[in-house]
């Protein structure tokens, strides 16, 4: 049993009626609100499974069901659903992962009095993030994003009340915005050149051959054209994944309830941009084979993925706030995703983007557990010594940092990153983001090192840190789950039987090659670890911090360079010097504008309408009324004259009759009677 | 004097008793009678003209006197029907006692 194409819609429209069902009941609905979006979602985890089933029976076909949406002038716009493994693969995951922090989030969100309506969000999430994937035009897929962006915005600033978290929520909108914007350009720039957005539509849709043809002619400033719109679509996947430089929204989001950072800012919604980038792979690569133009839209991407990769890992370094170490390695997870769709690895990007949304979202909910257990302390100084009161968080959050960091041959993480590193390492056009993976995989390994000696070893530095207990089975059990999943999952996409990687790119035979082929590479990456692992240790493991305001080993060695990585180099300074100065300086010349010009000319309309108001009431109280009061007097007091001529005496009516004709007959005798 | 000028002058004679009768009286059946007479006048100098002027052979005159007495009889009629419904609702004949249609 299979899910047709055509019944594809299904999947986003079940989490979209619980989404009603959240917003539609009273707070006291909580529980009802819940149900929904568990049971939406596990609806819809089994869809995506039909999904797998249909689109792995032919995983080379582009199952397409397309539709008019409205009818415009001779054409028509056209949305539809496309069915094929990448597809698939993503829905699963996304079902997957949100099932579980749902069940996750009962029992974090049980104190909170608005619950209800946090479901009503992550459902209005899931279902605009599961319509972004299904989505078989751009259009569609550029309306779920932005959807995607509205639910981010709502469940960053859920606790509105606090001013950081809803100066997040804000930054975390228009710094996406500012991306957006180039996608749209690029989204119209496109339906321009192309006339359909739609991705596979029979042989006319724009990822197809013969549409990627027509782009690449060259523009004036000697780009291609499929370039400059692959860049321009390559902005909105910049500001979504949190890729430098639009990086300084991500760790900010983190002043959202934990389970939404699991969800939306560490497996889903950021990796939006790097699914993004993989769908219009074809478009992005379509310029590879010319050979006489300046720049290549991939070398752009992964120069940017290399950058936010090693950026991410430095500034995570010496970051405190448990949820800020893991947005930044989450920052820099995402670059060595883009990465690889820059050195045209693909299948590797979305291996990564897998597995990294199953361990990034166990270490999220395990620290989610952990801030719940100590009474929402995210301090890492002030933790510690938890390895002993919270045993299944501990072991799973050890599970997890061990697939981030990449620990040999058992986890998840470390053969998605492999597969990374191996492309980067044979991409022909440089070799500096190679240098820069690998640079970040030391980091990597030493910052998570710090993070488990912190949190978990040594004393704890706090009350709130001692009191800690662990936390009922809601929150455990999808801990357990996830960790199952970050090791098992590497079984998808062993060297040895790449089955994922066949059925990405539409093959129906597996080919495998030995499992230790470029074991150079591999014993190099493993040696980096290790070294990461060891430096952390050395400095945190050993002798575990004293009390919360001890200094900081690292820091005490090299105060500069930690000080700036601690202020994050410095970005947010620097933008609020640049371009917000800048939009100060042109809101404060509007207002002057607004103020003095455009006011000005206001009030003298307004002084001038008031002068003729009062001229024109003058004028008719003066002389029109007066002219029909005087006539209306006149008319009156005649009138009044006949009136009173009435008297109702009857004689008297006979005496002027009478003498009446006395003086008709003495005119008669006086003229002369003729 | 001619017999026409004697017509005329009885009837001036009777138009100004009846006139007199009309403003002196205040009894609205005597002031009825005084315009009754005033008719009469007129009916007289109808009859004289026509009995003195170039047509005498013709029947004209007498026609529209008869005319006017029955005119005038259906005039005094209403009118005394108008008095016996004054009288009805004010106890009273005197003409000064019906003048509340006024303006």
């Amino acid at each position: 049993m299979t899910l047709a194409v055509q019944h594809l819609w299904l999947i986003p429209a079940l989490p979209l009626a619980a989404a009603v069902i959240g917003a539609l009941v009273p707070r006291s609905g909580r529980t009802l609100a819940a149900g929904a979006a568990i049971g939406a979602m596990a609806g819809a985890f089994l869809l995506a499974c039909l999904a797998l089933a249909g689109a792995l029976a032919d995983p080379a076909a582009h199952q397409v069901f397309n539709f008019n949406w409205f009818d415009l002038g001779h054409g028509a716009l056209r949305l539809g659903f496309l069915l094929d493994p990448l597809t698939a693969f993503m829905a699963v995951m996304v079902t997957f992962v949100s099932l579980l922090i749902f069940i996750f989030s009962t029992g974090y969100m049980k104190e909170d009095a608005n619950a209800k309506q946090f479901f009503c969000f992550l459902s209005l999430f899931a279902a605009a993030m599961l319509g972004l994937l299904v989505a078989n035009s751009l259009l569609l897929l550029f309306v779920c994003w932005e959807l995607v962006g509205l639910a981010s915005y709502l469940l960053i600033g859920f606790w509105f009340h606090k001013p950081s978290a809803a100066a997040a929520a804000k930054k975390a909108f228009i710094t996406t915005r500012i991306g957006d914007l180039g996608f749209l350009l690029g989204l119209l720039w496109l339906q321009d050149a192309q006339g359909t957005l739609l991705f596979y539509d029979g042989g006319a849709g724009f990822l197809e051959p013969a549409a990627l043809a027509n782009l690449s002619a060259l523009l004036p400033c000697g780009l291609a054209a499929s370039t400059a719109i692959g860049l321009l679509v390559f902005c909105g996947a910049v500001g979504k994944s949190g890729q430098f430089p639009l990086h300084v929204w991500l760790p900010d989001a983190m002043e959202g309830p934990t389970p939404v950072s699991a969800l939306i800012h560490a497996a889903t919604m950021v990796a939006a941009g790097v699914f993004l980038i993989a769908r219009v792979y074809p478009l992005m690569a379509a310029d590879q084979a010319l050979a006489n133009v300046p720049i290549h839209a991939l070398t752009v991407v992964a120069f940017i993925g290399a950058i936010t990769a090693l950026l991410g890992a430095l500034i995570a370094t010496a970051q405190n706030d448990i949820k800020r170490i893991l947005a930044f390695s989450t920052v820099s997870q995402l670059g060595y995703m883009m990465l690889a769709l820059g050195v045209g690895s693909w299948v590797a990007a979305i291996f990564h983007l897998l597995t990294h949304a199953f361990f990034k979202a166990l270490l999220f909910l395990g620290a989610g557990s952990v801030i719940h257990a100590a009474h929402h302390e995210q301090d890492i100084r002030r933790l510690g010594g938890l390895s002993g009161k919270m045993k299944v968080t501990f072991i799973t959050f050890t599970i997890g940092t061990m697939a981030l960091v990449g620990v040999p041959l058992f986890f998840s993480g470390f053969w998605s990153k492999e597969a990374i590193l191996h492309a980067a390492h044979g991409w022909e056009v440089s070799h500096l983001p190679f240098y820069a993976a690998v640079l970040g995989v030391v980091l990597t390994a030493f910052y998570n090192t710090r993070l488990m000696a912190e949190t978990f070893f040594g004393s704890a530095r706090s009350d709130n840190a001692g009191h800690a207990h662990e936390n009922g089975p809601a929150m455990t059990l999808p801990l357990v789950i996830l960790a199952a999943a970050a090791i098992l999952l590497s079984l998808v996409n062993l060297p040895s039987y790449p089955w994922l990687q066949a059925k990405l790119l539409g093959e129906h035979e597996v080919h495998g090659h030995p499992i230790f082929e470029g074991a150079g590479l591999m014993g190099l990456s493993v040696l980096l670890v290790a070294l990461g692992v060891g430096i952390g240790w050395a400095l945190y493991g050993r002798h575990p911090r004293a009390k919360a305001e001890s200094p900081d080993p690292l820091a005490a060695r090299a105060p500069g360079p930690m000080a700036a990585l601690a202020n994050r180099l410095g970005f947010d300074e620097l933008y609020a010097a640049t371009v917000g100065r800048l939009n100060d300086t042109l809101a404060t010349l509007s207002d002057l504008l607004d103020c003095f010009v455009w006011g000005g000319v206001i009030r003298f309309l307004a002084g001038l309408g008031q002068f003729t108001g009062l001229v024109s009431r003058e004028t008719d109280e003066r002389t029109l009324n007066g002219g029909f009061d005087a006539t209306s007097k006149g008319l009156r007091g005649t009138g009044q004259a006949y009136s009173d001529a009435q008297t109702g005496e009857a004689h008297g009516y006979l005496r002027t009759l009478a003498l009446g004709f006395v003086i008709l007959l003495i005119l008669v005798v006086l003229g002369g009677a003729r | 004097m001619n017999p026409l000028q004697l017509c005329l002058i009885l009837s001036s004679l009777l138009f100004c008793i009846g006139l007199a009768g009309a403003l002196a009286r205040s009894n609205t059946i005597l002031v009825l009678l005084g315009i009754e007479l005033m008719l009469n006048a007129a009916n007289l100098n109808f009859i004289a003209f026509w009995r003195y002027g170039p047509h005498a052979a013709a029947g004209t005159g007498v026609i529209f006197v008869i005319f006017a007495i029955a005119v005038a009889a259906a005039e005094a009629a209403v009118g005394l029907a108008l008095v016996i419904a004054v009288h009805r609702h004010r106890k009273s004949v005197r003409l000064q006692d019906a003048n509340t249609l006024k303006g």
